[in-house]
C-alpha cells in the first residue's frame, strides 16, 4: 500500500514536471532577470553596467515617459468600466426571453474573436479616416467631419472604441452568470412590488459580483498591457497620445535595444498592475458576495 | 397604461436596443466586405456597402503578395506555427491539468499557487529577457519561440481551464479502470480524454484564434520577410507600398480573416461554452 502511494506521488510530479521546467525557463528566469536588467545600463551591443535606480529615476523625470504611464492609466480606467458596463447591460437584455438569442450573441461575439487581429486594426484605420465611414455617418446627422487619427484625444478615443467594440467575451461570461440567478428571487421581489431596475440593482448585481470581479481583474490586467490597437491603428501618435507603456517597452527594447531601460519600464508597469490587482482583491470583502461564505 | 401594454413596450424597446447595437457591431465588417469589391475611387464616397461598379481588382492585386510570395504563402506561414502550437498546447495543458486534478504529491499546494500566480504575471515584464534567451538559444527568426513555451504548458489559462473541467468529472470511472489494471497514461487516454473532449475542443479553438491573431510575438521574433505570418505581412503592406490602393488592403485583410471566421462559425457553441465555463467557475 505504501509503495503504491509513493508511486502515485511520483506520477503526479512527473505529469506536471514539463510545466515546472517551462515555468523555470520561460517565466521565473525571465521574470527575475528583467528585474536585474532594470538596474543596469544594458544595451545588447555593449557590456552591461550596474546603475542602481538610475533607470527608474530617468523614467520619473522624463515627461514623455510619465505621459505614457498616465495615458495607459487613463486608457485602462476608461475602457474597463465602459466595456464591462456595456457588456453587463447587453447581457441583461439578452437574459430576457428574447427570440434569436443565439443570433444576437453570435453577432456581438464576432468582434471579440476577430478584434485582436491586424485585419481589424486595418479596418479601424479606414473607418476613422477623415473621409472614412464614421465621419460619413456622422455627417448624415449633421456632425462636421473630424480628423480622428490626427487629433490626440480623437486618436485616443479610437483605440478606446476599438476595445469597447470587443465587449463580447465579458458579455458571454455575464450572460452565463445571469442564467445562474435563481428565478424565484425575482418572483418574490416582484410580488413585493420591486420594479425591474430595483430588482437589477438589488438582486442581480449583488449575486453576480464574483463574476464582475473576475471580469474586472482580468480586463484591467489586459488593458494595462494593450499593444496591438495603439501600435497598428494609431502608431502611438499623434503627439504620443496613444503611446501606451507597452509601446514604450517595445520601442526601448526592440528599436534602440536598451534592454535595461525597457526592463525598468516593464517592471514599473508590473508593480502598478500588481498594486491595482491587490487593491481589487482586498476590496472584495466589501462588495463581492460569495454564496459559500468561505469564498475562495 | 395596462401592465400588458407596458410589457409589450419594454419588449419592443429591448429588441430595438439589441438591433441598434448589433448594427454597430457588424456593419463595419459588412462594409469591409462591400468595400473590398469597390473601386478605390468609390470606397470613401458613401456609407453604403454595395459596390456600384463591382471589381475584383483588390483581390487580384491582394493575392499577388510581395516579391513573388503570394498572400496565401504568408497565410501558410501563419498556420505553420499556429497548428503545431494548438496541438502542443492541448496536449501539455491536459497532461498538466491531469497531474494537478487527480494526484496527490509533495508540494502540490505550492505548485498550484505558483501556477495560479502565473495567471496574473504580465507578459510585458518577460518580453526582454525572453528575447535575449531566445537569441542565445539561436531561436530568433524561427517559429520555436512561439511554439516551445506552449509545449511546456506555458499557457496557464488553458491549464487552469482544464483543471476546472476535470474537477467536474466524477472519479469513479478512473477508479474502476485502475482496478482493472489500467496504467496512468491509459486512464488519461481512454477515460479522461473522451470525457474532457468538450473542453479540449474549446481550449484548442481559443488557442487557434489567439495564436492566429498574435502580432507582438512574430513582430519581435521573426525578421525575415519570407517567414512573416500574414499578420505582420498585412501591417507591412498597410504601411508601405499601397498608398492609395485601399481595396487591395481591405481585400487582403478580409482574406486573412477567413480561416478564423470559418473556425468560429463551425464551432460557435464550443467558444461560448468554453468562455462561460472558464469565467464562471474561475
Amino acid at each position: 500500500m505504501n509503495g503504491k502511494i509513493l508511486k502515485k506521488k511520483q506520477a503526479g510530479l512527473l505529469l506536471i514536471l514539463p510545466w515546472w521546467i517551462g515555468f523555470g525557463i520561460f517565466k521565473l528566469y525571465p521574470f527575475l532577470s528583467s528585474l536585474i536588467y532594470s538596474f543596469h545600463d544594458y544595451n545588447l551591443f555593449r557590456q552591461a553596467a550596474f546603475v542602481g535606480l538610475e533607470n527608474y529615476m530617468k523614467i520619473i523625470r522624463d515627461p514623455l515617459m510619465t505621459k505614457a504611464f498616465w495615458q495607459t492609466f487613463k486608457y485602462a480606467f476608461l475602457t474597463v468600466p465602459l466595456e464591462l458596463g456595456f457588456a453587463l447591460f447587453i447581457a441583461y437584455i439578452l437574459n430576457f426571453k428574447i427570440r434569436g438569442v443565439n443570433f444576437f450573441r453570435t453577432v456581438y461575439y464576432i468582434p471579440s474573436i476577430l478584434g485582436g487581429s491586424v485585419s481589424i486594426a486595418v479596418l479601424w484605420r479606414f473607418l476613422f479616416k477623415t473621409e472614412g465611414l464614421v465621419n460619413m455617418m456622422l455627417s448624415k446627422i449633421g456632425v462636421e467631419p473630424f480628423n480622428w487619427l490626427g487629433n490626440p484625444s480623437g486618436a485616443f478615443w479610437v483605440i478606446v472604441f476599438l476595445k469597447i467594440w470587443q465587449f463580447g467575451s465579458p458579455m458571454v461570461i455575464f450572460l452565463a452568470a445571469l442564467k445562474g440567478v435563481p428565478a424565484d428571487l425575482y418572483e418574490a421581489a416582484s410580488i413585493d412590488g420591486a420594479g425591474k431596475w430595483r430588482q437589477f440593482f438589488r438582486i442581480t448585481v449583488p449575486l453576480i459580483t464574483p463574476v464582475i470581479f473576475y471580469n474586472f481583474v482580468t480586463q484591467l490586467c489586459n488593458k494595462f498591457q494593450e499593444f496591438n490597437g495603439p501600435f497598428i491603428v494609431t502608431q502611438g501618435g499623434p503627439l504620443r497620445s496613444t503611446t501606451l507603456v507597452s509601446l514604450l517597452v517595445y520601442n526601448h527594447a526592440f528599436k534602440s535595444y536598451e534592454m535595461g531601460m525597457a526592463s525598468a519600464i516593464a517592471w514599473l508597469l508590473f508593480l502598478i498592475i500588481m498594486t491595482f490587482t491587490a487593491i481589487a482583491f482586498m476590496s472584495q470583502r466589501y462588495w463581492v458576495y460569495y454564496s459559500d461564505e468561505d469564498g475562495r | 397604461m395596462t401592465r400588458k401594454t407596458r410589457g409589450q413596450l419594454y419588449t419592443i424597446l429591448r429588441y430595438l436596443v439589441l438591433m441598434i447595437v448589433g448594427f454597430f457591431m457588424v456593419y463595419p465588417l459588412i462594409w469591409m466586405v462591400g468595400a473590398s469589391f469597390k473601386t478605390n475611387g468609390e470606397i470613401f464616397s458613401g456609407v453604403g456597402f454595395i459596390p456600384k461598379a463591382p471589381t475584383l481588382d483588390g483581390y487580384k492585386k491582394g493575392f499577388a503578395g510581395y516579391e513573388g510570395m503570394t498572400l496565401l504563402y504568408f497565410m501558410a506561414n501563419t498556420y505553420k506555427f499556429v497548428i503545431p502550437k494548438v496541438i502542443v498546447t492541448v496536449i501539455s495543458a491536459t497532461i498538466t491539468a491531469y497531474g494537478f486534478a487527480r494526484f496527490q504529491f509533495t508540494g502540490k499546494k505550492f505548485s498550484f499557487a505558483v501556477l495560479l500566480s502565473t495567471l496574473f504575471l504580465p507578459q510585458v515584464v518577460l518580453n526582454v529577457p525572453q528575447y535575449i534567451l531566445f537569441d542565445q538559444l539561436g531561436w530568433l527568426d524561427s517559429y520555436f519561440p512561439l511554439i516551445i513555451p506552449s509545449m511546456l504548458a506555458g499557457d496557464t489559462y488553458f491549464v487552469y481551464m482544464q483543471i476546472q473541467f476535470l474537477r467536474g468529472i466524477p472519479k469513479e470511472l478512473e477508479e474502476a479502470a485502475e482496478i482493472d489494471g489500467c496504467g496512468i497514461m491509459q486512464r488519461l487516454w481512454y477515460v479522461i480524454v473522451p470525457m474532457l473532449k468538450p473542453s479540449i475542443v474549446s481550449c484548442g479553438l481559443f488557442q487557434f484564434m489567439w495564436a492566429s491573431n498574435d502580432f507582438m510575438g512574430p513582430l519581435i521574433y521573426i525578421n525575415t520577410v519570407a517567414k512573416y505570418p500574414v499578420s505582420i505581412f498585412l501591417r507591412m503592406s498597410m504601411d508601405a507600398d499601397v498608398g492609395f490602393e485601399w481595396n487591395r488592403v481591405l481585400a487582403m485583410s478580409l482574406i486573412a480573416m477567413i480561416p478564423s471566421l470559418i473556425v468560429f462559425f463551425a464551432a460557435q457553441d464550443s467558444f461560448v461554452e468554453g468562455i462561460a465555463a472558464g469565467g464562471v467557475k474561475g
